[in-house]
């Protein structure tokens, strides 16, 4: 199985929102909503701040919530990988997923249906990166398996300190953040 | 330490800032159901007591509110979905893990077990409507010939009414608990993540179905077992909502933060002040002061209980949106 996972560089991303309209444009998200967003997390006491800037999205957790939660299988993991995906012909927008979802990732469509990131499935299976990782002008944006030793997600994870978010929410996330 | 977050080009509609999915439709439908729930269990009680004599309002005519009450309660959650059109995908499938999944289905099961509660008193408490439809089978035969299936129900229901009644508690409390494990097993939602709140839903609904009696009922003796019987469920609900906090205060910092929200945070007055005081405190107090004799109408009580009852799941419904695991 493959176990795709996104690493994100906070030492070099810069905050510059291409990501997000790179997704935008690639998935073609309506105005006003957001399958990616940047978090600016200012910390410390001035003069001694320190910054962290993060692009965030839908973790594609390996026990996700949402799928957990959801009561007609809309929400499901893509066979064969970890991708957390919605089929928008079962959804009721009842929006249980969106409230069993710990990082606030998904939202409700103008037609009604829940809508989030896809980790790009139709480009993976292609072969290619993410919209967003393939535009990221300061290579911030990492995607592969982690199962597969020779990606370059798995070379960062061994080589950098990382992190994920809410780790104690238990949702086991697949979007590290090098800090 | 100071900390300060920004964040950026997020703002998805009802996520953003914060998370406002669920308006009125779904604390209203949780007050309906626990309402059902309450009055499924309270028929069922006074038909396995044999109290129909005593008891002429819950016993015979009570149960008619169920399906009404449950389905004004669908019709709000059906409001509440977004996707409207594919509302039938809650029954294609069954998701064991999901509550809401199970919450579908156990309203499905509930409709038949509360028309067949209808119908074992149904001669009794609606003599009238009843001696018309047989009317109408006797004389019509032709047109009418379908509700030879009510009068085949009719006899069935009156025969097994034990069996239903005993039927209907254990799916009282299903429907009852359920309300509250709907919000319960949102690890995300920090202020809903206590196990205690499918009892105290399940209490607040058998609370409000006793304050429904008292509001229908002109019979003395039966308003004032109920206004007992409302003190006592009153006095649990409170246990159980010191169980609540207290349950709270000794997890973690996410649930302790989201506790703030109803101990000095910004629902604190409306929990307090509008809910256990004026929902809760007032009327077991105006209870126990009719029940000493004090001439006080049962009305103001058992509104006051219903008014508690809804505000429950408002401020509840809302307290757990606004509770979060970020923060940002």
């Amino acid at each position: 199985m493959k176990k795709y996972a996104m690493v994100i560089d906070t030492k070099s991303c810069v905050g510059c929102g291409d990501c997000v309209i790179a997704c935008k444009t690639e998935n073609l998200v309506p105005e006003g909503l957001h399958r990616d967003w940047i978090v600016e997390d200012v910390s410390g006491k001035f003069p001694n701040l320190n910054m962290e800037i993060r692009s965030e999205r839908c973790n594609h957790c390996s026990n996700p919530p949402c799928v957990t939660y959801c009561p007609t299988g809309a929400s499901y993991i893509n066979r064969g990988t970890n991708i957390v995906l919605v089929n928008k012909s079962k959804c009721t927008g009842c929006k249980a997923c969106i409230a069993a979802c710990p990082y606030d990732a998904r939202f409700i469509m103008p037609e009604g249906y829940v809508s989030k990131c896809t980790f790009c499935e139709h480009r993976v299976k292609k072969g290619l990166s993410p919209a967003c990782a393939s535009v990221c002008p300061t290579h911030s944006i990492d995607f592969g398996d982690v199962n597969e030793s020779v990606s370059n997600v798995s070379k960062l994870l061994r080589k950098r300190k990382y992190k994920i978010l809410i780790p104690e929410a238990g949702t086991r996330p697949n979007v590290y953040y090098l800090i | 330490m100071m900390e300060v977050t920004i964040t950026t080009n997020k703002m998805n509609h009802l996520v953003d800032p914060n998370l406002h999915i669920w308006g009125w439709e779904v604390p209203v439908y949780l007050f309906l159901g626990g309402i059902t729930a309450g009055i499924l269990i309270v028929v069922s009680f006074m038909l396995l007591k044999d109290n129909e004599e005593k008891s002429h309002v819950v016993a015979n005519r009570l149960a008619l509110l169920a399906p009404v009450l449950l389905s004004l309660g669908m019709v709000a959650l059906f409001i509440d979905l977004e996707h409207r059109l594919y509302v039938w995908r809650f029954y294609t499938t069954f998701r064991f893990t999901s509550p809401m999944s199970w919450g579908s289905w156990i309203l499905l099961i509930v409709y038949p077990i509360s028309f067949l509660l209808i119908l074992t008193t149904f001669r009794k408490g609606f003599s009238k409507a009843s001696l018309w439809i047989d009317a109408c089978i006797q004389s019509k035969p032709r047109i009418w010939r379908y509700l030879r299936v009510y009068s085949w129900l009719l006899d069935f229901s009156e025969k097994h009414r034990r069996l239903i009644a005993k039927t209907a508690i254990p799916f009282g409390i299903l429907l009852g608990i359920y309300t509250g494990i709907l919000l319960s097993s949102f690890g995300a939602r920090p202020f809903w993540n206590s196990p205690i709140m499918g009892p105290i839903f399940l209490v607040s609904g058998v609370s409000t179905a006793a304050a429904l009696v008292v509001l229908f009922s002109k019979d003395r003796e039966e308003i004032e077992f109920f206004t007992r019987v409302d003190i006592w469920l009153i006095a649990g609900e409170i246990s159980l909502l010191i169980l609540f906090i207290t349950g709270m205060l000794s997890s973690s910092e996410q649930h302790l933060k989201a506790i703030q929200l109803i101990l000095g945070g910004e629902m604190t007055t409306y929990f307090w002040i509008f809910f256990f005081g004026i929902g809760l405190l007032l009327p077991a107090f105006l209870e126990f002061m009719e029940l000493k004799g004090r001439k006080i109408p049962g009305t103001i009580a058992a509104s006051l209980v219903l008014f508690g009852g809804i505000l429950l799941r408002f401020v509840i419904v809302e307290a757990g949106q606004v509770s979060t695991w970020i923060g940002y």
